[in-house]
């Protein structure tokens, strides 16, 4: 057995307690730590006068310094659009195709249109513009709709093929499946890939040269160049926005396409469109 | 100090300890939760807000069933970086009737609170089926199964009624053409009148999913589609000083 150790003279007072002849020292807490703990009750008490806090009983306090996180969001947004407006309104007054003669203009268009880009555009046209199946590449010289800064912007403003928009650039191609028999099918995907000297049966592509005439040359052109009024895609660039394959040709005559692209007008600022505007048209690709 | 040397009460006996514990932690509570309750400047009023159709209920139902809310939230912070990727911060109304709200606080994919409209319905069944196929650096999982299990709506009725019973103002006719405004929706050809006078006109009737049947891909879509569309913030400005 362990013998209790003698106190000491000068050692402090215990707490009084003893469990099975153990007793605690009541040392006083450290000054450090007392002293922390009322600064804090302190800066509660500030705290609640100055910022939003005391539920009352309509509203709650809002604080002496009228700070809130809306206004806070709200006082940024508008501290970097101050900052931006000289080059937003010369951007928006400039016309579109002297931009690009203004190289600090420029600069500006195609940093800001990156970034707007990035955000609003990437999820379907690829972080590095570079499309995907259905979606079409804009680094390349294919254009559905026209690939002049006009033709560009009026896109993005308006879209394609969507319900907000009364302007939204519109075409159907109706699905031939109703229309043509199968082998009528076969035979125009024939001719479409004798277009791009991809290997096809040259008789079938010979019969289908008639079937295209009669039915699609209307659209994609007697040549099969297509006619960006119509967003009717150019079938002799081997450029495939859904694939080139016999399969998905036919597959594509069968039950037609309809790609939709949402507009932009509600979402983005007239500065917005024409810097993102500028970013795609100097990619590679515009005209 | 006399109160001090009465704290040697409590905690000396157990039971009246629990006891006091709970009474601070309940006026705690209360202080923080019960004026949310009766604050006029906790839910502001807006305009454009209305229950989720049947179609759409279901594909909140498969949102949730799904665990889509593990990486994705729906609610977008008032900060700068937030507003300018999403749009316009979330607003208490918006989430008005959502049983369970979706809030989340994690993302590991985008926030969703306005992804409708962002992109076409296309996209939204190609990124379904394999996200990878359009956002090649996404580590979304695939769920082009939806796309095959079809759906009839049979129970929606249900699921609008439990809601009905927390606070969602379904209608009697809402409840009674359940399942025939949750089919309307997804077939343009159908004679979806009904639909939009009990919900609105700006009730988007597309074929989601285009395919002809109706699955549960039609349901996610159109639930993707519509999030964050119903106030028109061209039209409301919040107050800032809330």
């Amino acid at each position: 057995m362990s013998k209790t150790p003698e106190k000491l003279p000068g050692d402090p007072k215990t707490t009084g307690h003893s469990w099975d002849g153990l007793e605690e020292f009541d040392n006083p807490m450290p000054r450090w730590w007392l002293w922390t703990f009322y600064v804090t009750i302190i800066w509660g008490v500030i705290y609640t006068i100055m910022y939003p806090a005391w539920p009352l009983v309509q509203s709650a306090t809002a604080g002496v310094t009228g700070w809130s996180s809306r206004g806070e969001v709200q006082e940024e947004m508008v501290s970097f659009e101050e900052a931006n407006a000289p080059w937003n309104a010369k951007l928006v007054e400039t016309p579109l195709e002297q931009i690009s003669s203004d190289a600090e203009l420029q600069q500006y268009a195609v940093n800001a249109g990156g970034a707007v880009f990035r955000t609003w555009c990437a999820q379907c046209h690829g972080s590095g513009a570079q499309g995907a199946p259905g979606f079409p590449n804009l680094l390349d010289d294919a254009w559905l709709w026209g690939g002049t800064l006009e033709d560009i912007e009026f896109t993005i403003a308006h879209g394609i093929r969507n319900e907000e928009s009364d302007d939204a650039r519109y075409s159907e191609m109706p699905a031939f499946g109703e229309i043509l028999e199968k082998e009528e099918i076969a035979q125009v995907v024939q001719y479409v890939m004798s277009l791009t000297n991809a290997q096809s049966d040259d008789a079938a592509a010979q019969a289908g040269k008639v079937v295209f005439e009669d039915n699609c040359a209307a659209c994609h052109g007697e040549d099969g160049t297509g006619d960006v009024f119509q967003g009717a895609p150019n079938l002799t660039d081997a450029i495939w926005l859904y694939g080139g394959s016999e399969e998905a040709l036919t597959e594509t005559v069968t039950y037609s396409r309809f790609g939709v692209m949402p507009a932009w007008e509600n979402r983005l600022t007239d500065a917005q469109i024409r810097a993102v505007t500028a970013y795609v048209h100097q990619l590679g690709g515009g005209q | 100090m006399a109160i001090l040397d009465k704290h040697k009460i409590l905690e000396t006996n157990a039971t009246l300890l629990l006891v006091f514990s709970f009474l601070v932690v309940t006026i705690g509570g209360i202080v923080q939760i019960a004026p949310l309750f009766y604050l006029e400047n906790t839910i502001e009023k807006v305009e454009g807000m209305r229950p989720y159709t049947p179609l759409e209920m279901a594909g909140r139902e498969i949102y949730i069933r799904e665990g889509c809310y593990v990486c994705h939230s729906q609610m977008i912070r008032p900060m700068r970086d937030e507003v300018e990727r999403y749009g316009h911060y979330s607003l208490a109304a918006e989430s008005m009737y959502d049983h369970p709200f979706q809030w989340g606080s994690k993302r590991t994919g985008p926030d969703l609170a306005r992804v409708g409209g962002r992109y076409s319905d296309q996209w939204h069944v190609d990124h379904l089926r394999d996200p990878q196929s359009v956002v090649p650096e996404s580590v979304m999982p695939k769920y082009g199964f939806l796309e095959h299990r079809k759906i009839d709506g049979k129970y929606i009725a249900d699921i609008m009624k439990a809601n009905a019973v927390v606070g969602t103002p379904y209608t009697e006719e809402m409840l009674a053409n359940a399942q025939a405004d949750f089919r309307a929706q997804a077939d343009p050809d159908s004679d979806y009148d009904g639909l939009l006078e009990r919900y609105g006109d700006k009730v988007s009737v597309r074929n989601f999913d285009g395919q002809p049947e109706l699955t549960e891909a039609d349901a996610m879509v159109a639930y993707l589609q519509m999030l964050g569309t119903l106030v028109d913030f061209s039209t409301f400005t919040p107050d800032a000083s809330r």
